[in-house]
């Protein structure tokens, strides 16, 4: 069990219409609706995290949701650093992930 | 006379549309995509819903507040707008002065486009007078196990249900302080998750404490679970278990959270030995409060209190002539005191007063909200005692990953010497956020905060060395700079037709 776009049917809000889009994730095919964000699009694929800490190589994914932690950063069509909860998604987007690693240090 | 605002939420909408019945232009500026701040966050227009305000505290209020400020031609909403710095354009400040009213002595720099995109477009302006509005972010303390994915602030749940109709997660915990935490319950219930249970840190004494000097305040405060607390009482019957004095002390999974440990705590927040108790969860949402956004405020150059908010009069201007605050950045105040503030602010910073007629009703509201974030402070403020169910391995910093065992070490071995030699010396708060998550709790740890700022937290320039001061406001890509910043706009818009811009299409 883990995140879940409520299904329209039982939503008590009585939605009324949704266009369905794919983005793809690492080549990988993920269906959300217009309108949602692209956290919200891979929140609701059942994904939790989908970004490793450059230090501990930690999963991460959203944290606050709302554009102050940057935990939740991906590359979108190649920009780097794009906030996922705050970037729409839009049908056709390459969403890569992004790890980076720190730079070895030699004494 | 051109007032700029920026934020459209309760207090920036409140704020266009009184300086727009005083007489001045206004552009509105929002990094959103959709107008209504953090409160009335909704879905966007390619998802419409028959019923969509029972999700909503005074949904008819925005809907009717937006339509006006679309419809005005004196008005240019402009949505996608980062304000990614404001500049003094005078030095020493300016004194405050009789009329005629001088202008605001600033340049906001501001990048129209998608969030983070690249190749948005700058507008840089040079209002007459400037209303911040800028809102509050949720405040996480940390505990062991708090970067594991499934942990949330309880915003980020607000924010998804609100505003996707996302559940974070189906077993969902929800703890931390504050009045906020039943809302987000709420919320959470309407978007078919199921809520394990919400955990209040601050006790029934503290609560009584806290609310009972003037508990007729309650009043407005009970009405802002709204018709969504209906809804949830009496469609889906879900009884939300509901207890003081306990925090979620610990998350526990390898690659996402699993369970947490909820333990009794004392008054100082402290947990009590014994009382742990372990739950099943795949999400857990923790606010302990809120962090108001006082990056522009401070850039502006408005005095700040001891307290951490925006000192206004009760024009709500702030300490620089022509430069207003209102909503949670002059105080945690909730949504009426953000519409009455902002209704102030927007008047006054079109050239009114306090004492004019037309806003007789918000000036005298402004006195009845007087004190009620003191008493959210009073009630759920955070505790010192939390530090104890820290663990050496419990990230402080979760974008530089500084544990609280290095960040002790260093802060002995330093003798605690200042909060810019910590974060040079450990990172924490140096991080893509910019300490915007941790940088409360880096200075209390080394034994600041906002009521202790003194001394070794005092940098050269002789103002109390915090988190908050960010000259860049929003991180800008280099490429955006070099492209130009663009061309100051005239004081004076043309009133032609009605402008919305869209950043995002």
């Amino acid at each position: 069990m883990a995140a879940r776009l409520l299904p329209a049917s039982s939503d008590p809000i009585r939605p009324s219409g949704a266009t369905p889009l794919a983005i793809s994730l690492d080549g990988e095919t993920v269906a959300g609706v217009a309108g949602q964000t692209i956290a919200g699009v891979v929140l609701a694929s059942g994904r939790l995290a989908w970004r490793r800490t450059s230090a501990d190589g930690r999963p991460r994914g959203l944290f606050c949701g709302i554009g102050v932690c940057f935990d939740c950063i991906v590359t979108v069509n190649g920009e780097r650093d794009v906030r996922a909860c705050q970037r729409r998604a839009a049908d056709g987007d390459v969403v890569e992930i992004q790890h980076d690693a720190l730079p070895e240090v030699r004494p | 006379m051109k007032v700029v605002i920026v934020g459209a939420g309760p207090a920036g909408l409140a704020a266009a549309l009184a300086a727009r019945a005083h007489g001045a232009s206004v552009t509105l500026l929002d990094a959103a995509d959709e107008p209504g701040g953090q409160y009335w966050r909704h879905l966007p227009p390619e998802r419409p819903s028959a019923n969509e305000r029972i999700l909503h505290h005074g949904w008819q209020r925005f809907t009717a507040m937006r339509r006006a400020l679309e419809a005005d031609a004196g008005c240019e909403i402009v949505m996608g707008a980062q304000v990614w710095a404001i500049e003094r354009s005078d030095a020493p400040a300016q004194a405050r002065t009789e009329a005629p009213m001088p202008a605001a002595p600033v340049v906001v720099h501001v990048l129209v486009g998608p969030p983070d995109g690249t190749g948005r477009a700058g507008r840089t302006f040079r209002p007459d007078a400037l209303v911040l509005a800028t809102g509050a972010h949720d405040r996480t303390l940390p505990f062991p196990g708090w970067d594991l994915p499934g942990v949330f602030t309880a915003g980020a749940a607000q924010a998804f249900a609100k505003g996707e109709r996302v559940a974070v997660g189906q077993r969902v915990v929800i703890a931390g302080a504050g009045p906020f935490l039943l809302p987000v319950a709420a919320s959470l219930v309407a978007t078919g998750a199921r809520v394990l249970g919400v955990f209040e840190a601050s006790r029934i004494a503290g609560l009584v404490r806290g609310w009972l000097p003037k508990p007729w305040q309650l009043i407005g405060a009970a009405k802002k679970g709204g018709e969504l607390a209906g809804y949830v009482g009496t469609h889906l019957r879900h009884r939300i278990p509901y207890a003081t004095g306990r925090a979620v002390i610990a998350a526990h999974g390898t690659d996402r959270v699993e369970a947490v440990t909820v333990a009794r705590v004392d008054a100082n927040w402290r947990p009590v030995p014994g009382t742990e108790q372990r739950i099943a969860a795949d999400a857990v949402c923790v606010s302990h409060g809120f962090t108001p956004r006082l990056e522009l405020p401070i850039a502006a150059g408005c005095a700040i209190s001891s307290s951490r908010f925006v000192e206004v009069d009760e024009a709500q201007q702030s300490s620089v002539a022509g430069v207003y605050a209102a909503g949670e950045i002059t105080g945690i105040g909730g949504v009426d005191a953000a519409l009455v503030e902002g209704e102030l602010a927007g008047h006054c910073a079109a050239g009114g007063s306090p004492g004019d007629p037309e806003v007789r009703r918000a000036a005298k509201a402004r006195t009845t909200f007087t004190g009620f974030a003191a008493r959210i402070e009073a009630a759920h403020g955070i505790r010192r005692g939390w530090t104890a169910w820290l663990d050496d391995d419990t990230l402080v910093c979760r974008c530089e990953e500084v544990p609280y065992g290095r960040f002790r070490e260093t802060a002995a071995q330093t003798c605690g010497s200042g909060l810019r030699s910590m974060k040079l010396t450990t990172r924490a708060g140096l991080g893509i956020c910019q300490g915007r998550v941790c940088g409360g709790t880096v200075e209390e740890l080394i034994g600041g905060g906002p009521e202790t700022a003194a001394g070794g937290l005092l940098d050269q320039r002789g103002v109390a060395a915090t988190t908050d001061r960010r000259p860049i406001a929003s991180p800008v890509r280099l490429g955006e700079l070099a492209g130009g910043i663009g061309p100051t706009e005239p004081t004076e818009p043309h009133l032609s037709k009605p402008t919305v811009q869209k950043g995002h299409q």
